[in-house]
């Protein structure tokens, strides 16, 4: 475990997207994990449909489906994450779980048409002159 | 405004036609322990988050895994915080990990980045060359901002670009990255200088 600095405990507000911190949880922390991250992607390691960078969006195109369709617990707790717009990165760390595994989660569920996503501007396109004002007028108004 | 781009690759097999915000993404570098967590919860709207990325001892390289022997996988973590601009916007601000050592992390987070803050912390300078190292090779526009740690000698700004053997054009400024005030204004900092470096227009001074 390489260990980021501490981050300090200041409150934030409650993160919309989360009703209950570790709510969804696959793992206990102190248990360790109990399914072991490659299991929960037959050992899959690369996504079949998709990249997936950090900050690509992705947002579930309905609510949780019912019923047995060949999805898995995490599958179902992504599109559960997913009613609102989330991050690939957000993802991640309200699932606990590696990057590797969500990305081959989140090919699933885009190619079963369960989710859809939008990538991010490509470095080459970083001239909208728009995207900047409005981070600069988003970062002033803090 | 609207982005023009409509979302690619994903299909909208679904009638639900959501539109999705523009992300982008922030890059806060620095060497081990000079606040880079600090700074991304002190701007954060949300409390950061972590995302973890598993390797194997294959894919680290030539390593230092004294203690973890027997280890034959190595969680690297990034913290990253969120910002929200009107419902058009979202910004997130990544933490690099600690040890530059993960290379493979630093690509995947710069790519795409507008831009890079490199954190200092005069005590000890040499920990941030291997940012500023990077982000030069890599092309990613970046400021130098020193974290003023308490106790810490306080430096003249063209001492620190001289130590740091930067370009006239990489700004350099001081910041406390505790504060809001300061960490707002070194983004915008950053974002101005990526703009420049971009060959875009200046904006507007802000009249208010």
């Amino acid at each position: 475990m390489m260990p980021p600095e501490e981050p300090g405990q200041e409150p934030w507000p409650q993160d919309p997207a989360l009703h209950t911190p570790g709510h969804e949880r696959i793992y206990d922390e102190s248990a360790g994990p109990m399914v072991r991250p490659y299991v929960m992607t037959s050992g899959r390691i690369e996504p079949v449909h998709g990249k997936f960078d950090l900050i690509t969006l992705v947002v579930a195109a309905g609510p949780e489906p019912e019923g047995p369709i060949g999805l898995g617990p995490e599958h179902l707790s992504i599109i559960r994450l997913c009613q609102q717009v989330m991050s690939v990165a957000e993802l991640t760390g309200h699932l606990d779980l590696p990057v590797a595994t969500v990305r081959v989660l989140l090919g699933d569920l885009l190619g079963k048409g369960l989710v859809t996503m939008q990538e991010p501007e490509p470095e080459a396109d970083m001239h909208d002159i728009r995207l900047y004002k409005a981070v600069i007028d988003g970062l002033r108004a803090l | 405004m609207v982005s023009g781009r409509s979302d690619s690759g994903g299909g909208r097999r679904d009638g639900r036609a959501r539109r999705m915000p523009t992300a982008v993404k922030i890059v806060i570098a620095g060497g081990f322990g000079v606040g880079k967590t600090t700074m991304v919860g002190t701007v954060s709207e949300t409390r950061p988050l972590r995302t973890e990325e598993i390797l194997t001892d294959e894919s680290v390289g030539v390593d230092d895994v004294s203690g973890v022997e027997r280890k034959t996988t190595t969680t690297v973590a990034m913290d990253f915080g969120r910002l929200t601009f009107r419902d058009d916007y979202v910004l997130y601000l990544f933490g690099t990990p600690g040890q530059e050592r993960f290379w493979f992390m630093w690509d995947e987070v710069s790519l795409g980045a507008l831009g890079a803050v490199v954190l200092a912390d005069t005590r000890r300078l040499s920990d941030c060359f291997p940012s500023v190292d990077y982000f030069e090779r890599r092309g990613t526009p970046f400021i130098v901002a020193v974290n003023c740690f308490e106790g810490a000698r306080q430096y003249d700004l063209a001492e620190i670009q001289q130590a740091l053997n930067l370009g006239p054009k990489v700004p350099v400024m001081l910041c406390d990255a505790r504060r809001l005030d300061s960490c707002k204004q070194v983004l915008i900092d950053l974002v101005l200088h990526a703009m420049k470096s971009r060959g875009l227009p200046a904006l507007e001074p802000q009249g208010a």
